[in-house]
């Protein structure tokens, strides 16, 4: 019998405020995409889901235009997407629920959303069912903060860990593996997490551009010109 | 009488290989003339400036190469610009010798008044490995240090780890002429260089976002640092 070895079809999502968007925020789908495809994935896609306005952290510039800065972000990527979805919804979103959702569409030939049309488009063959598998794709913060109380539903970590996966960016100073270790839970489940480690570490943050553009200081360099330009017409971060 | 306070004119310069050119290399320049605008110096520009082919490094792409990718990296509106009078001279230029010709030349385009003499400060932009690497025996001419230092002055970006005010404190020269060199800490720290982006490419990983994608786009086109 001849057994064809075919990868596993993936694609990576982030969560969060994006408030603004970073080059950090685009350089962990780069490593992610690296790494997955030397351990036998097809990385079709990448999605970047904003949260919704509700989430209500101090500071956090409207949907509208923290979706149009992250699409200037990505305006030269030919692999990661934008999707609305999450600030389109009535309130916020947890996690798990978004998962659901983005997986369902992506496995939907049908899908009318832009970024599951062009994550379709790149598979070589489109036979029945898809099998897409969504893996979401964030920081050792991320994986730490499901330690705290109160702020994550224990099935829900359950249902993200199992029934999807976590792509870990690891940078020197964090130890997401001492912290999976430490989780009885997570080590039941660490089959299901990678660690990537980010050799060429950078700390740009979304707080420290904020930080940096209240005091009147550059961030050239930190994320795209376009994304720069967007912040100075419309006056954003500025106090 | 009255005495009006002018900041001090000061132009910006880097020296290197450059070899690819990284986000690094522009963001350092935006750290120095924020740190400078507040202590009251007028920064009118920035020079990066490419060594020769000759400098022999493993790996040095020709110079040629070198400038395209740094034009194209500066190509956006930009206060810093590319020059290419290091790689064309007969051979290596010292340090020194660079600082002594680009002072000459007096970038006067920027000046609000014109007023004689210039008066232009050129003053050496760099990393701490820079300031560091006046201990490696033989590789500074000790009068070429006293000179860099004293006539021009060093901006030195410095990020968690390094210490260049400890490598200051044990230099008896430097001690001396501390008032010429500037340590602006780099918050926002960043560990991208030249060489990791060369190792990155020669294993075929992705470098964006770690230098612009015009660089990258050349870097591809020309078939660079594949090997």
């Amino acid at each position: 019998m001849n057994k064809c070895f075919k990868p596993t079809r993936t694609v990576l999502i982030a969560v969060g405020s994006f408030n603004p968007p970073t080059n950090m925020h685009l350089r962990i789908f780069e490593l992610a995409k690296d790494f997955l495809q030397k351990n036998d994935h097809e990385v079709l896609g990448g999605i970047i889901s904003p949260v919704h306005d509700q989430y209500g952290k101090k500071g956090l510039v409207t949907a509208e235009h923290r979706c149009s800065m992250l699409k200037l972000a990505v305006e030269t990527s030919n692999w990661v997407n934008i999707s609305e979805w999450e600030t389109q919804q009535e309130g916020w979103t947890r996690t798990a629920e978004s998962l659901k959702f983005y997986k369902k569409a992506l496995n939907d030939i049908n899908s009318e959303f832009d970024w599951a049309k062009k994550i379709q488009a790149k598979m070589l063959d489109k036979e029945f069912p898809l099998n897409i598998n969504l893996k979401l794709l964030c920081g050792a913060d991320l994986i730490e903060s499901f330690a705290v109380p109160g702020l994550w539903k224990d099935e829900d970590i359950e249902d993200i860990v199992s029934n999807y996966g976590l792509v870990v960016i690891s940078r020197s100073g964090s130890n997401p593996q001492q912290f999976i270790y430490e989780s009885d839970l997570l080590t039941r489940l660490q089959r299901n997490i990678s660690i990537v480690p980010e050799w060429i570490t950078n700390e740009i943050s979304s707080t420290k551009i904020r930080r940096a553009l209240s005091r009147g200081e550059s961030v050239r360099y930190l994320t795209s010109d376009s994304v720069i330009d967007y912040i100075q017409t419309n006056r954003l971060y500025i106090q």
